[in-house]
Protein backbone atom coordinates (compact mmCIF):
# COMPACT_ATOMS: atom_id res chain seq x y z
CA UNK A 1 0.00 0.00 0.00
CA UNK A 2 3.14 2.28 1.02
CA UNK A 3 4.28 1.56 -2.38
CA UNK A 4 1.14 2.34 -4.08
CA UNK A 5 1.24 5.82 -2.75
CA UNK A 6 4.49 6.49 -3.27
CA UNK A 7 4.26 6.10 -7.02
CA UNK A 8 0.97 7.81 -7.18
CA UNK A 9 2.82 10.57 -5.91
CA UNK A 10 6.15 11.04 -7.79
CA UNK A 11 3.91 10.31 -10.93
CA UNK A 12 1.38 13.11 -10.13
CA UNK A 13 3.84 15.84 -9.26
CA UNK A 14 6.07 15.13 -12.54
CA UNK A 15 2.59 15.32 -14.43
CA UNK A 16 1.70 18.53 -12.33
CA UNK A 17 5.22 19.72 -13.05
CA UNK A 18 4.95 19.25 -16.19
CA UNK A 19 1.51 20.93 -16.52
CA UNK A 20 2.92 23.93 -15.06
CA UNK A 21 5.48 24.30 -16.88
CA UNK A 22 3.78 23.86 -20.18
CA UNK A 23 0.98 26.12 -19.14
CA UNK A 24 3.67 28.67 -18.15
CA UNK A 25 5.35 28.76 -22.11
CA UNK A 26 2.32 28.46 -23.58
CA UNK A 27 1.44 31.96 -21.80
CA UNK A 28 4.69 33.41 -22.73
CA UNK A 29 4.64 32.58 -26.20
CA UNK A 30 1.28 33.48 -26.81
CA UNK A 31 1.92 37.09 -27.91
CA UNK A 32 4.96 36.58 -29.90
CA UNK A 33 2.55 33.81 -31.70
CA UNK A 34 -0.30 35.70 -32.64
CA UNK A 35 2.27 38.50 -34.14
CA UNK A 36 3.66 36.03 -36.13
CA UNK A 37 0.62 34.84 -37.30
CA UNK A 38 -0.55 38.01 -37.84
CA UNK A 39 2.45 38.64 -40.04
CA UNK A 40 1.83 35.82 -41.90
CA UNK A 41 -1.77 36.55 -42.65
CA UNK A 42 -0.12 40.43 -44.19
CA UNK A 43 2.34 38.76 -45.83
CA UNK A 44 0.60 36.31 -47.46
CA UNK A 45 -2.24 39.31 -48.50
CA UNK A 46 0.17 41.65 -49.73
CA UNK A 47 1.37 38.88 -51.83
CA UNK A 48 -2.08 37.50 -53.29
CA UNK A 49 -3.25 41.23 -53.79
CA UNK A 50 -2.80 44.20 -55.92
CA UNK A 51 -0.85 47.14 -54.68
CA UNK A 52 -3.23 48.76 -51.85
CA UNK A 53 -3.36 51.80 -49.25
CA UNK A 54 -5.57 50.53 -46.87
CA UNK A 55 -5.28 47.67 -44.06
CA UNK A 56 -7.30 44.35 -45.49
CA UNK A 57 -6.86 42.70 -42.45
CA UNK A 58 -9.53 45.21 -40.70
CA UNK A 59 -11.60 46.18 -43.94
CA UNK A 60 -12.60 42.85 -43.84
CA UNK A 61 -16.48 40.65 -43.97
CA UNK A 62 -17.24 37.90 -42.62
CA UNK A 63 -19.88 35.83 -44.49
CA UNK A 64 -20.11 31.99 -43.85
CA UNK A 65 -16.89 31.66 -41.53
CA UNK A 66 -15.13 33.11 -44.42
CA UNK A 67 -13.41 36.35 -44.02
CA UNK A 68 -12.87 38.40 -47.14
CA UNK A 69 -9.80 40.86 -46.75
CA UNK A 70 -11.00 44.12 -49.13
CA UNK A 71 -7.53 46.13 -51.04
CA UNK A 72 -8.68 49.64 -51.83
CA UNK A 73 -6.42 51.74 -53.67
CA UNK A 74 -7.62 55.25 -53.55
CA UNK A 75 -11.32 54.10 -51.66
CA UNK A 76 -11.88 52.13 -54.83
CA UNK A 77 -11.88 47.92 -54.20
CA UNK A 78 -9.32 46.31 -56.69
CA UNK A 79 -9.06 43.10 -54.83
CA UNK A 80 -10.48 40.69 -52.62
CA UNK A 81 -8.23 38.10 -50.86
CA UNK A 82 -9.72 35.20 -49.19
CA UNK A 83 -8.55 31.70 -48.12
CA UNK A 84 -10.55 28.62 -49.28
CA UNK A 85 -9.48 24.50 -48.70
CA UNK A 86 -10.21 20.92 -49.70
CA UNK A 87 -10.46 18.24 -47.09
CA UNK A 88 -9.28 15.83 -50.78
CA UNK A 89 -5.69 16.20 -50.02
CA UNK A 90 -3.32 13.10 -49.98
CA UNK A 91 -2.46 13.67 -46.26
CA UNK A 92 -5.13 16.24 -44.51
CA UNK A 93 -6.96 19.52 -46.18
CA UNK A 94 -4.75 21.81 -48.47
CA UNK A 95 -5.57 25.52 -47.36
CA UNK A 96 -5.04 28.02 -50.36
CA UNK A 97 -5.14 31.90 -50.17
CA UNK A 98 -6.86 33.41 -53.60
CA UNK A 99 -6.07 37.41 -54.40
CA UNK A 100 -9.09 38.02 -57.14
CA UNK A 101 -10.17 40.99 -58.43
CA UNK A 102 -13.80 42.33 -58.22
CA UNK A 103 -15.13 40.61 -60.97
CA UNK A 104 -13.95 37.20 -59.89
CA UNK A 105 -10.86 36.68 -61.69
CA UNK A 106 -7.75 34.81 -60.06
CA UNK A 107 -4.76 37.49 -59.20
CA UNK A 108 -2.98 34.75 -57.45
CA UNK A 109 -3.28 32.07 -55.17
CA UNK A 110 -0.50 30.64 -52.22
CA UNK A 111 -0.55 27.59 -50.57
CA UNK A 112 -0.91 28.36 -46.84
CA UNK A 113 -1.20 24.79 -45.79
CA UNK A 114 -0.56 21.39 -47.00
CA UNK A 115 0.33 18.23 -45.95
CA UNK A 116 1.48 16.26 -49.10
CA UNK A 117 3.61 13.73 -49.71
CA UNK A 118 7.54 15.75 -49.70
CA UNK A 119 8.71 15.92 -53.35
CA UNK A 120 5.28 14.94 -54.97
CA UNK A 121 2.45 16.16 -53.85
CA UNK A 122 4.35 19.32 -52.27
CA UNK A 123 4.97 20.37 -55.98
CA UNK A 124 1.46 22.59 -55.67
CA UNK A 125 3.45 24.95 -53.85
CA UNK A 126 5.86 25.83 -57.24
CA UNK A 127 5.60 28.36 -59.28
CA UNK A 128 4.84 26.69 -62.59
CA UNK A 129 1.67 25.29 -60.68
CA UNK A 130 0.50 28.59 -59.24
CA UNK A 131 1.01 30.49 -62.54
CA UNK A 132 -1.42 28.30 -64.34
CA UNK A 133 -4.43 29.94 -61.95
CA UNK A 134 -3.90 33.05 -62.68
CA UNK A 135 -6.18 35.23 -65.05
CA UNK A 136 -8.46 32.42 -64.43
CA UNK A 137 -12.06 32.72 -63.71
CA UNK A 138 -15.24 30.47 -63.91
CA UNK A 139 -15.91 31.52 -67.21
CA UNK A 140 -12.64 31.01 -69.09
CA UNK A 141 -11.79 27.77 -67.71
CA UNK A 142 -12.85 23.98 -67.14
CA UNK A 143 -12.38 23.51 -63.70
CA UNK A 144 -10.76 20.11 -63.60
CA UNK A 145 -6.96 18.69 -63.90
CA UNK A 146 -6.51 17.50 -67.33
CA UNK A 147 -7.00 13.67 -66.56
CA UNK A 148 -10.50 15.05 -65.41
CA UNK A 149 -11.12 16.87 -68.97
CA UNK A 150 -9.98 20.33 -67.52
CA UNK A 151 -7.62 22.94 -67.86
CA UNK A 152 -5.27 22.27 -65.03
CA UNK A 153 -1.49 20.19 -65.03
CA UNK A 154 -1.49 17.14 -62.80
CA UNK A 155 1.89 16.26 -61.35
CA UNK A 156 2.76 12.80 -62.43
CA UNK A 157 2.70 10.03 -59.42
CA UNK A 158 0.37 12.70 -57.69
CA UNK A 159 -2.54 13.98 -59.17
CA UNK A 160 -4.68 13.97 -56.02
CA UNK A 161 -3.40 17.13 -54.59
CA UNK A 162 -3.28 19.32 -57.89
CA UNK A 163 -6.84 17.96 -57.83
CA UNK A 164 -7.53 19.39 -54.22
CA UNK A 165 -6.65 22.70 -55.08
CA UNK A 166 -8.35 23.03 -58.30
CA UNK A 167 -11.37 22.12 -56.28
CA UNK A 168 -10.51 24.45 -53.67
CA UNK A 169 -10.16 27.46 -56.17
CA UNK A 170 -13.25 26.60 -57.85
CA UNK A 171 -15.18 26.11 -54.70
CA UNK A 172 -13.62 29.38 -53.77
CA UNK A 173 -14.57 31.18 -56.76
CA UNK A 174 -17.85 29.86 -56.36
CA UNK A 175 -18.83 31.46 -52.91
CA UNK A 176 -17.78 34.96 -54.07
CA UNK A 177 -19.42 34.65 -56.92
CA UNK A 178 -22.89 33.76 -54.77
CA UNK A 179 -22.10 36.48 -52.38
CA UNK A 180 -20.68 38.86 -54.67
CA UNK A 181 -22.97 41.68 -53.07
CA UNK A 182 -22.62 41.63 -49.69
CA UNK A 183 -18.58 41.27 -49.81
CA UNK A 184 -18.44 44.45 -51.78
CA UNK A 185 -21.04 46.27 -49.85
CA UNK A 186 -21.95 48.87 -52.11
CA UNK A 187 -18.46 50.35 -52.42
CA UNK A 188 -16.65 51.75 -55.26
CA UNK A 189 -15.31 49.30 -57.68
CA UNK A 190 -12.16 49.82 -59.84
CA UNK A 191 -13.40 49.44 -63.24
CA UNK B 1 38.11 9.76 -23.28
CA UNK B 2 34.88 8.49 -21.96
CA UNK B 3 33.36 11.70 -23.29
CA UNK B 4 34.91 10.84 -26.93
CA UNK B 5 33.65 7.19 -26.93
CA UNK B 6 30.23 7.58 -25.51
CA UNK B 7 30.34 10.98 -28.77
CA UNK B 8 31.99 8.81 -31.06
CA UNK B 9 29.78 5.46 -31.05
CA UNK B 10 26.36 6.99 -32.15
CA UNK B 11 27.50 7.37 -35.54
CA UNK B 12 29.28 4.29 -36.20
CA UNK B 13 29.71 1.29 -33.60
CA UNK B 14 25.79 1.93 -32.30
CA UNK B 15 24.22 3.79 -35.29
CA UNK B 16 20.65 4.07 -34.32
CA UNK B 17 19.07 3.66 -37.37
CA UNK B 18 21.58 0.85 -39.39
CA UNK B 19 22.64 -1.12 -36.42
CA UNK B 20 20.42 -0.22 -33.37
CA UNK B 21 17.12 0.00 -35.78
CA UNK B 22 15.53 3.01 -33.50
CA UNK B 23 13.52 5.27 -35.00
CA UNK B 24 12.39 3.66 -38.15
CA UNK B 25 8.69 5.42 -38.80
CA UNK B 26 10.69 9.11 -38.92
CA UNK B 27 13.52 7.44 -41.12
CA UNK B 28 10.80 5.62 -43.69
CA UNK B 29 8.36 9.14 -43.48
CA UNK B 30 10.87 11.79 -43.67
CA UNK B 31 13.77 10.95 -45.86
CA UNK B 32 12.46 12.16 -49.27
CA UNK B 33 14.88 14.91 -49.66
CA UNK B 34 18.31 15.95 -48.07
CA UNK B 35 16.82 18.80 -46.47
CA UNK B 36 14.12 17.12 -44.60
CA UNK B 37 16.68 14.68 -43.28
CA UNK B 38 19.10 17.68 -41.93
CA UNK B 39 15.87 19.32 -40.06
CA UNK B 40 14.83 15.94 -38.59
CA UNK B 41 18.22 15.20 -37.42
CA UNK B 42 18.94 18.67 -35.70
CA UNK B 43 15.47 19.07 -34.04
CA UNK B 44 15.64 15.36 -32.97
CA UNK B 45 19.13 16.02 -31.72
CA UNK B 46 18.14 18.90 -30.01
CA UNK B 47 15.35 17.28 -28.10
CA UNK B 48 17.56 14.19 -27.25
CA UNK B 49 20.25 16.39 -25.55
CA UNK B 50 17.33 18.00 -23.44
CA UNK B 51 15.53 14.91 -22.36
CA UNK B 52 19.10 13.10 -21.31
CA UNK B 53 20.18 15.67 -19.52
CA UNK B 54 16.41 16.01 -17.48
CA UNK B 55 16.58 12.13 -17.39
CA UNK B 56 19.84 11.92 -15.97
CA UNK B 57 19.37 14.22 -13.44
CA UNK B 58 15.90 12.75 -12.11
CA UNK B 59 17.28 8.96 -12.13
CA UNK B 60 17.56 8.68 -8.97
CA UNK B 61 14.40 9.91 -7.74
CA UNK B 62 12.36 8.21 -10.16
CA UNK B 63 11.09 4.70 -8.72
CA UNK B 64 11.43 1.47 -11.37
CA UNK B 65 7.81 1.10 -11.87
CA UNK B 66 6.87 4.11 -12.99
CA UNK B 67 9.94 5.90 -14.56
CA UNK B 68 9.00 4.68 -18.08
CA UNK B 69 5.65 7.24 -17.62
CA UNK B 70 7.58 9.75 -16.33
CA UNK B 71 10.08 9.76 -19.55
CA UNK B 72 7.47 9.83 -21.67
CA UNK B 73 5.93 12.91 -19.57
CA UNK B 74 9.43 15.15 -19.67
CA UNK B 75 10.12 13.82 -23.26
CA UNK B 76 6.69 14.91 -24.70
CA UNK B 77 6.86 18.30 -22.74
CA UNK B 78 10.37 18.89 -24.41
CA UNK B 79 8.84 18.44 -27.65
CA UNK B 80 5.72 20.64 -26.48
CA UNK B 81 8.26 23.29 -25.29
CA UNK B 82 10.64 23.34 -28.67
CA UNK B 83 7.32 23.24 -30.53
CA UNK B 84 5.52 26.45 -29.39
CA UNK B 85 8.94 28.39 -29.16
CA UNK B 86 9.33 28.04 -32.44
CA UNK B 87 6.53 28.74 -33.35
CA UNK B 88 6.67 32.47 -31.58
CA UNK B 89 10.16 33.06 -32.23
CA UNK B 90 11.54 31.62 -35.70
CA UNK B 91 8.34 30.70 -38.16
CA UNK B 92 10.48 30.10 -40.98
CA UNK B 93 12.31 26.98 -39.29
CA UNK B 94 8.91 26.51 -38.03
CA UNK B 95 7.71 25.78 -41.32
CA UNK B 96 10.49 24.08 -42.75
CA UNK B 97 10.23 21.49 -39.31
CA UNK B 98 6.63 22.04 -38.53
CA UNK B 99 5.39 18.56 -39.58
CA UNK B 100 8.55 17.31 -37.52
CA UNK B 101 7.98 18.31 -34.51
CA UNK B 102 5.12 16.30 -33.11
CA UNK B 103 6.83 13.36 -34.72
CA UNK B 104 9.92 13.67 -32.40
CA UNK B 105 7.72 12.66 -29.54
CA UNK B 106 6.68 8.97 -30.82
CA UNK B 107 10.45 8.86 -31.79
CA UNK B 108 11.96 5.92 -30.18
CA UNK B 109 15.59 6.85 -29.82
CA UNK B 110 14.61 9.42 -27.63
CA UNK B 111 13.06 6.97 -25.18
CA UNK B 112 15.05 4.03 -26.42
CA UNK B 113 18.18 6.17 -24.98
CA UNK B 114 16.43 7.43 -21.98
CA UNK B 115 16.12 3.88 -20.90
CA UNK B 116 19.43 2.25 -22.25
CA UNK B 117 21.58 5.37 -21.31
CA UNK B 118 20.80 8.58 -19.59
CA UNK B 119 18.84 6.33 -16.77
CA UNK B 120 22.06 4.63 -15.79
CA UNK B 121 24.65 7.14 -16.51
CA UNK B 122 26.11 10.49 -15.51
CA UNK B 123 24.62 13.90 -17.05
CA UNK B 124 27.91 14.44 -18.58
CA UNK B 125 28.12 11.14 -20.19
CA UNK B 126 24.19 11.43 -21.06
CA UNK B 127 25.04 14.40 -23.07
CA UNK B 128 27.92 12.78 -25.37
CA UNK B 129 25.96 10.00 -26.13
CA UNK B 130 22.84 12.85 -27.19
CA UNK B 131 25.00 14.41 -29.39
CA UNK B 132 25.86 10.98 -30.84
CA UNK B 133 22.74 9.50 -31.26
CA UNK B 134 21.96 12.29 -33.02
CA UNK B 135 24.43 13.05 -35.07
CA UNK B 136 24.22 9.53 -36.10
CA UNK B 137 20.63 9.76 -36.64
CA UNK B 138 21.43 13.32 -38.89
CA UNK B 139 24.39 11.08 -40.61
CA UNK B 140 22.17 8.40 -41.53
CA UNK B 141 18.41 10.65 -42.87
CA UNK B 142 21.08 12.59 -44.76
CA UNK B 143 22.49 9.70 -46.25
CA UNK B 144 18.85 8.61 -47.01
CA UNK B 145 17.59 11.51 -48.26
CA UNK B 146 20.41 11.97 -50.49
CA UNK B 147 20.18 8.99 -52.47
CA UNK B 148 16.52 9.13 -52.80
CA UNK B 149 16.22 13.00 -54.00
CA UNK B 150 19.02 12.05 -56.48
CA UNK B 151 17.50 9.65 -57.69
CA UNK B 152 13.97 10.25 -57.15
CA UNK B 153 13.97 14.12 -58.09
CA UNK B 154 17.56 14.70 -60.07
CA UNK B 155 18.19 16.87 -57.20
CA UNK B 156 20.42 17.50 -54.12
CA UNK B 157 18.73 20.39 -51.59
CA UNK B 158 16.31 21.32 -54.39
CA UNK B 159 19.03 22.41 -56.79
CA UNK B 160 18.73 20.09 -60.07
CA UNK B 161 21.90 17.73 -60.56
CA UNK B 162 21.15 16.00 -63.78
CA UNK B 163 20.66 17.75 -67.02
CA UNK B 164 17.31 18.13 -68.56
CA UNK B 165 16.94 14.91 -69.66
CA UNK B 166 17.25 12.56 -66.70
CA UNK B 167 13.77 10.83 -66.08
CA UNK B 168 13.81 10.64 -61.92
CA UNK B 169 13.10 7.11 -60.60
CA UNK B 170 9.90 8.11 -59.59
CA UNK B 171 9.50 4.83 -56.74
CA UNK B 172 12.49 6.39 -54.89
CA UNK B 173 10.75 9.03 -52.86
CA UNK B 174 7.68 7.33 -52.64
CA UNK B 175 7.42 4.55 -49.41
CA UNK B 176 8.88 1.39 -51.52
CA UNK B 177 12.09 3.29 -52.04
CA UNK B 178 12.57 4.07 -48.30
CA UNK B 179 12.52 0.28 -47.73
CA UNK B 180 14.76 0.00 -50.74
CA UNK B 181 17.58 2.53 -49.78
CA UNK B 182 17.56 1.36 -45.84
CA UNK B 183 17.51 -1.93 -46.77
CA UNK B 184 20.68 -1.74 -49.22
CA UNK B 185 22.77 0.73 -46.87
CA UNK B 186 21.72 -1.35 -43.30
CA UNK B 187 23.73 -4.53 -45.64
CA UNK B 188 26.42 -2.30 -46.60
CA UNK B 189 27.10 -0.98 -42.63
CA UNK B 190 26.84 -4.43 -41.38
CA UNK B 191 29.16 -6.02 -44.30
CA UNK B 192 31.44 -2.87 -43.75
CA UNK B 193 31.67 -3.71 -39.81
CA UNK B 194 31.77 -7.35 -40.14
CA UNK B 195 34.89 -6.55 -42.73
CA UNK B 196 36.81 -4.61 -39.91
CA UNK B 197 35.87 -6.43 -37.09
CA UNK B 198 38.90 -8.07 -35.03
CA UNK B 199 36.72 -11.20 -33.28
CA UNK B 200 37.14 -14.38 -35.48
CA UNK B 201 34.72 -17.62 -35.29
CA UNK B 202 36.33 -20.92 -35.28
CA UNK B 203 34.45 -23.46 -36.55
CA UNK B 204 35.83 -27.35 -36.59
CA UNK B 205 34.45 -29.26 -39.29
CA UNK B 206 34.77 -33.30 -38.84
CA UNK B 207 33.62 -35.07 -42.10
CA UNK B 208 34.46 -38.70 -43.75
CA UNK B 209 37.35 -38.48 -40.82
CA UNK B 210 38.84 -35.48 -42.39
CA UNK B 211 38.97 -32.48 -40.36
CA UNK B 212 38.87 -28.76 -41.72
CA UNK B 213 39.19 -25.64 -39.33
CA UNK B 214 37.17 -22.72 -40.79
CA UNK B 215 38.20 -19.07 -39.66
CA UNK B 216 35.44 -16.30 -39.77
CA UNK B 217 34.86 -12.66 -38.90
CA UNK B 218 32.09 -11.73 -36.69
Amino acid sequence: MKEVIRLTVVLTVVCVLAGLSLSYVSDATEEARAYQDRLELLSSLNMVLPEHDNEPDSDAVIIDDVTYYISKKDGKINGIAFATSSDKGYSGAIRVMMGITPEGEIITIKILEQKETPGLGTKITEDWFIDQYKGKSLNNARWAVKKDGGDFEQISGATISPRAVTVAVRTGLEAYEKNKQEILGGGDVVQ
Amino acid sequence: MSFNKELIKGIWKENPIFILVLGMCPTLAVSTSVINGVGMGIATTFVLICSNIAIALVRSYVPDQVRIPVYVVLIASFVTVVDLTMNGFFRGLYHALGIFIPLIVVNCIILGRAEAFASKNSVFLSIADAIGMGAGFTLALVMLGSIRELLGNGSLFGFPVFGGGYEPVLVMILPPGAFFTLGILTGVFSAVAKYRSKKWRKYVIQDLGKTTVVRERI
